[in-house]
């Protein structure tokens, strides 16, 4: 569904905020896209969509989304119609003054469809939808605000959802609630979801496949199953070594030393080799190619 | 001695919000005390009564074995550097003209204590190297700004820290760093921690003890190794029962629980958790459980499960 080929994105100044990601998303898939602050991993897909802001843009390699080249598209005519996206903040998302069953169906007539707007709003699990549409967001909790968020992303059945920290600012009680809302649109519709998290719970949780980005690249791809199971990149593996285990009570945590790069000053070769046990002298100077799903010189050495 | 004795705790706001109603804890010198609970909870309220950042309705706080609940601002100062607060966002807490160096002197000054010896001591204790002391805290990552946060907090050396959602803004690498320097600092200085969190996971990595709050009450207390493995109220169950997996192996069905927390503003009568239980029976709408002492150590407010 969606494609992503050394897509690469640059600031005005010239920062490379992205450096070459391949990334697919296919239908009826949950692909979960993790890492840190400055990974790059929000601005990948804002920029081929045209949703980065100014002075943001893909400098290079190929976006394809369901067939057709993203460069020369109608963005306007393709975001909210094939693709649908869902953010962290929900209160930002909705307009203030608009009764939400007006802005679900505004969704739907920008792009020529009629919706049933209470259906849409049953469909998300949202409790008394026929009187919840004429309440305003801020009637709604957080959690029913982002359920809103996430039908209007649904309005016109897109055929991409890109849900961007959807459950960040939710309740725990309430994140479980809105990740199985994800998973049934995936099972009943198909929808492709690329969901972008920092949280491995999430992804553990409900995707298909992952892909693990640090300072601006794709350094592991795989399904969960060989990732959880079997982390090839050091970056991947103490990403998940570094996690608290409910189990393993008031113990000292495996910790990656150092912190993430800023995009304007990452380290040469692979850039997480300042932060990596197994460095030596080639991973200073050359950036290891991605090969067989993860990049580095000693995927698989000694851990 | 405890560190934190807070009883009967009550506050209350205008137009009948009810944060926090008859809260009792304490902490210990060397100990954690984690409160848990979702937003609207009253943690964070309870939090800021604790170091007298806000003034309870009722009740009484004895912080380092003197009651501060009434205390005017002008008796608190000789007090603050007792028991300090740590922020969550420390872009947020740090003025940001003021330099790494500066801002963990600060209080140094204040109490005619400054010494830049100190500072670059304290500085080294975080973890950080005291040449940072120069910079502006834009120019410091999220994880050596809440080091900074910290360093100022123990500059006077406090006997209890209330850390208030201290990792929650940081990068999963970085949190595990944080945790470990809380974790080593208690250890090293015997540190009273009241520490108020919403992620399990960490709790579980810093905690000796567990309180579980919902609408501004305690439902379970206990040893964190009990509560968050064996939780016994169907509040902390469905709590526990919300963390994400660790592995896809471990995906399960689970009965999610249903709705969300109600506003603090309409606290249902008798159980507050009682609208959204999966064990409520009619009575838990009228009753108010009391928390019970189950085995010693262990309180639990729900007389069915």
């Amino acid at each position: 569904m969606l494609n992503l080929e050394s897509v690469v994105v640059t600031t005005r100044s010239g920062v490379r905020l992205v450096d070459g990601v391949d990334l697919t998303v296919g239908a009826g898939e949950i692909v979960g896209l993790v890492g840190e602050s400055g990974s790059g991993k929000t601005v990948t897909t804002t920029a081929v969509f045209g949703l980065a802001g100014p002075g943001v843009a893909v400098t290079g390699g190929r976006a394809v989304f369901d067939g057709n080249d993203l460069a020369g598209a109608d963005l306007r005519r393709l975001r909210g119609a094939q693709v649908g996206f869902v953010f962290q903040d929900p209160s930002t998302a909705l307009h203030p003054l608009l009764r939400i069953g007006d802005q679900i169906a505004e969704a739907g007539q920008v792009h020529g469809r009629h919706v049933d707007v209470a259906a849409a709003l049953a469909e998300v699990g949202v409790p008394d939808p026929a009187r919840r549409v004429r309440q305003y967001p801020h009637e709604l909790s957080g959690g029913l605000r982002q359920r809103v968020a996430i039908a209007i992303a649904l309005a016109n059945r897109p055929k991409l959802v890109v849900a961007d920290e959807p459950t960040t600012a939710l309740d725990v009680t309430v994140q479980m609630q809105v990740l199985r809302l994800l998973a049934r649109m995936r099972d009943e519709q198909g929808t492709a979801t690329l969901l972008i998290t920092h949280d491995l719970g999430l992804v553990a949780e409900v995707a298909d496949r992952v892909a693990v980005m640090y300072a601006g690249r794709v350094v592991e791809t795989g399904t969960v199953a060989q990732i959880f199971a079997a982390a090839r990149h050091p970056y991947t593996r103490a990403l998940l070594a570094s996690r608290p285990r409910l189990a393993a009570g008031r113990s000292a945590l495996p910790v990656i030393g150092g912190a993430p790069p800023v995009p304007a000053a990452r380290p040469a070769g692979c850039a997480f080799h300042p932060r990596c046990a197994l460095a030596t002298d080639l991973c200073a100077t050359v950036a290891p190619e991605p090969a067989d799903g993860v990049a580095c010189h000693f995927a698989g050495g000694p851990s | 001695m405890s560190a934190l004795v807070i009883e009967n705790l009550v506050r209350t706001y205008d137009g009948g919000l009810t944060a926090v109603d008859n809260v009792s804890l304490t902490v210990a010198a060397g100990e954690t005390y984690a409160l848990v609970g979702e937003s609207g909870c009253g943690k964070s309220t309870l939090a800021r009564c604790a170091v007298r950042l806000d003034t309870p309705t009722g009740g009484r706080i004895v912080v380092n074995g003197r009651d501060v609940t009434r205390l005017s601002r002008r008796a608190l100062r000789p007090l603050r550097g007792g028991f300090q607060l740590v922020f969550q966002d420390p872009m947020s807490s740090l003025e940001p003209r003021l330099s790494a160096h500066d801002a963990v002197g600060e209080a140094l000054r204040i109490h005619g204590r400054y010494r830049p010896e100190a500072v670059d001591a304290l500085l080294t204790e975080v973890g950080l190297d005291p040449s940072l002391g120069a910079r502006l805290p834009h120019q410091l990552s999220g994880g050596q700004r809440q080091r900074i946060g910290i360093a100022r907090a123990l500059a006077l050396e406090p006997q209890l820290l209330v850390l208030d959602e201290p990792v929650a803004s940081l990068d999963v690498s970085v949190q595990a760093q944080v945790v470990n320097l809380l974790r080593e600092l208690q250890d090293r200085r015997g540190l009273a921690y009241l520490f108020i969190a919403h992620d399990l996971a960490v709790v579980a990595s810093l905690a000796h003890r567990v309180g579980v709050m919902y609408l501004g009450r305690i439902v379970e207390e206990g040893p964190a190794a009990q509560v968050l493995t064996d939780p016994q109220h169907p509040y902390t169950r469905a709590l526990v029962d919300a963390i994400p997996v660790e592995s896809p192996a471990l995906r399960r069905e689970r009965t999610v629980l249903k709705g969300e927390p109600p506003s603090p503003v309409e606290r249902p009568g008798g159980c507050v958790f009682h609208p959204r239980c999966p064990i409520a029976r009619p009575s838990c709408a009228q009753e108010v459980p009391a928390l019970e002492e189950r085995v010693p150590g262990l309180r639990v407010a729900c007389p069915y499960s």
